[in-house]
């Protein structure tokens, strides 16, 4: 295997899945994937497939059974927790604890990484944190508290704090769950933006599979048979969206480049 | 570019007067009337009118008022540490089961005799010997929580295994309580009304001492407790080590709590309450606000109620104890009805 400078991810024969004292159950093993900076990439699969386990694995919230990661050229393995959160920022999908934080101090906390013992936020720190402002236009919402946000603005906020961890990759699970759809295209609007204009890496677990048909550069495609990763148009050349779902009800289309349902007989 | 964190100066320099008229409020009031002016002179060493009313002065009212300043901020502090590592707004040292653990300590000093022969007994009545009891009861709880929370992932668990500890060790005091003599019964029951006179100054340093030692603890996890407030997977994201975060806070909690009552009793309510009324004047989460002015906060409490406790110009003082959530709870009902929301 050639080792080529320009992956930013590079994941070969990985295994995922939970490890027990008594036994190991491995949920998908023989994952390889090569990714270049600057994509905005879609993971799709059925509910339990093993979506958030992979996302997990590849932030190291849980260890790899098998199989390595290199993050940016390095093991991940190796990576502190520290050294992780510079080159990866996360944007989960579960609920924010109650507090009182305004927008401003939840972004400011994406510099924890960089500010010192005390959270000093410095001129520079403050550079990044406005910009995570701008790329985001959340900037109006600054001195709101967060539980005042409606959910899409709460969206737009928890990226901009991800801009503000200033990582070359972020990592989003389900980000659009409780969106409606001019919400949902917006934001996928807005990280497409993020990956094209100021080459963020993208990773983008979602079920919004005919968006993400239409906009991402790569797909990750899981299914309990299969994982394969590559660019949309190849995917969707090599049939390989035929088998996502695994179902009678849906069929792909490939003129309509979009899932439909099956017409029955 | 601005800061839109808001600094809440004007708010601190306010409180630190409250704090100051306060303190001279309480000194000033007791079973006897001293008048303000002869207080000052009693500190300046200048001629007091009555020599009586100096000692009074220097060597009850003043290390008392130093004692509740300390209780207040310790329990303060360690009431807003475990709700923000727990995310539970009804955390508190006693959650823990530390002062449970710290009772349980100086009832087997105390109700114990009878079960362990008369020896320990005539250590019972000095309070350094409660003090190391109640000292070794909460340091013993809390290993074993500690032990336990090593073991288990979830923060709510813990919480659960926390107060599973204390019912635990109740039901040892009640057993205990039940064996013992009416006298023992009643020396107990006095410890745990809680109290904040009568310690000597070399006790007051040993309390300060360990006061600081928690406190910087503290000022360590300052900016992860911050994070935390994402919750622990974002925390974890953004490079918190949450283990060294949560063992820390278990450290301080316990080292705060553990001596504060120690040498003042179990005292309810300031640890819960003094964090939720902060956060409804501060109306922020951001602990390099929400700790010192906790802190002062706590202070200024304990102090109000140690005053009304002295019943001023009568004979008689109340158990703190009961001072604490006599006026402290209707307070926070009112403010809970008032404001609708609280935050952790």
């Amino acid at each position: 295997m050639t080792h080529n400078e320009n992956h930013i991810i590079k994941v070969s024969d990985l295994s995922i899945g939970y490890r027990s004292k008594k036994h190991i159950s491995t949920i998908a093993s023989n994952l390889n994937i090569e990714l270049k900076a600057g994509n905005m990439v879609c993971l799709l699969g059925k509910n339990g497939v093993g979506k958030s386990t992979l996302l997990r694995t590849l932030t190291k919230v849980q260890p790899a059974l098998s199989g390595e990661v290199f993050i940016d050229n390095k093991n991940l393995k190796t990576l502190t927790n520290n050294e992780l959160a510079k080159k990866l920022s996360l944007v989960l999908t579960e609920r924010l604890p109650d507090s009182s934080l305004t927008v401003f101090e939840l972004v400011a906390l994406g510099r924890q990484p960089f500010t010192n013992w005390i959270g000093y936020l410095t001129s520079e720190d403050m550079e990044i944190i406005y910009a995570a402002f701008e790329k985001t236009s959340t900037k109006h919402l600054m001195k709101t508290k967060c539980y005042e946000l409606s959910d899409g603005q709460l969206q737009r906020v928890l990226i901009a704090r991800a801009l503000a961890q200033n990582t070359p990759i972020i990592v989003l699970d389900e980000p659009t769950a409780h969106l409606d759809l001019h919400h949902t295209i917006s934001t996928f609007s807005l990280l497409k933006n993020l990956a094209s204009e100021f080459n963020k890496t993208i990773i983008i677990s979602t079920h919004e599979t005919n968006l993400a048909l239409q906009l991402a550069d790569e797909l990750w495609l899981m299914s309990s048979s299969k994982f394969v990763s590559g660019p949309t148009e190849k995917l969707i050349n090599d049939d390989e969206l035929d088998n996502l779902f695994d179902s009678d009800l849906i069929r792909f289309s490939k003129t309509l480049k979009q899932f439909t349902i099956s017409h029955s007989k | 570019m601005i800061n839109p964190i808001k600094s809440y100066r004007n708010t601190f320099i306010i409180l630190i007067i409250v704090l100051f008229i306060i303190f001279l409020i309480n000194i000033s009031l007791g079973s006897v009337y001293i008048p303000l002016k002869q207080i000052f002179l009693s500190f300046i060493d200048g001629n007091v009118e009555k020599e009586s009313w100096k000692s009074i002065v220097l060597n009850y009212r003043f290390p008392k008022a130093i004692t509740a300043i300390i209780v207040g901020s310790g329990l303060s502090i360690s009431g807003l540490l475990m709700q923000t590592l727990f995310r539970n707004p009804l955390a508190g040292p006693f959650v823990l089961g530390i002062s449970s653990g710290a009772s349980l300590g100086v009832a087997i000093l105390i109700l114990g005799g009878s079960f362990l022969g008369a020896n320990i007994a005539s250590y019972s009545f000095s309070s350094w010997g409660q003090a190391i009891a109640a000292s070794s009861g909460a340091f013993l709880v809390l290993s074993a929580v500690m032990v336990a929370a090593a073991k288990v992932r979830n923060t709510m668990s813990i919480l659960i295994i926390g107060l599973m500890f204390g019912s635990l060790t109740s039901s040892i005091i009640s057993v205990l309580a039940y064996f013992s003599s009416a006298t023992e019964l009643q020396q107990y029951m006095f410890w745990s009304f809680g109290s904040l006179g009568n310690l000597s100054w070399k006790e007051i340093s040993a309390l300060f001492t360990i006061f600081i030692i928690g406190i910087s603890f503290v000022i360590f996890i300052i900016k992860p407790l911050n994070t935390l407030l994402l919750g622990e997977n974002y925390a974890k994201s953004m490079g918190v080590n949450v283990k060294r975060t949560r063992n820390f806070t278990l450290i301080a909690t316990s080292l705060l709590t553990g001596v504060i009552t120690a040498f003042s009793g179990p005292i309810a309510f300031i640890g819960l309450a003094v964090p939720h009324l902060t956060k409804l004047l501060f109306s922020t989460s951001n602990h390099k606000t929400l700790l010192p002015a906790v802190a002062i906060s706590g202070a200024i409490i304990m102090l109000i109620c140690d005053s009304i406790a002295q019943l001023p110009n009568s004979e008689y003082t109340l158990p703190i104890n009961a001072i604490t959530s006599l006026f402290g709870a209707p307070i926070i009902i009112w403010l809970l009805v008032r404001k609708r929301k609280i935050y952790y």
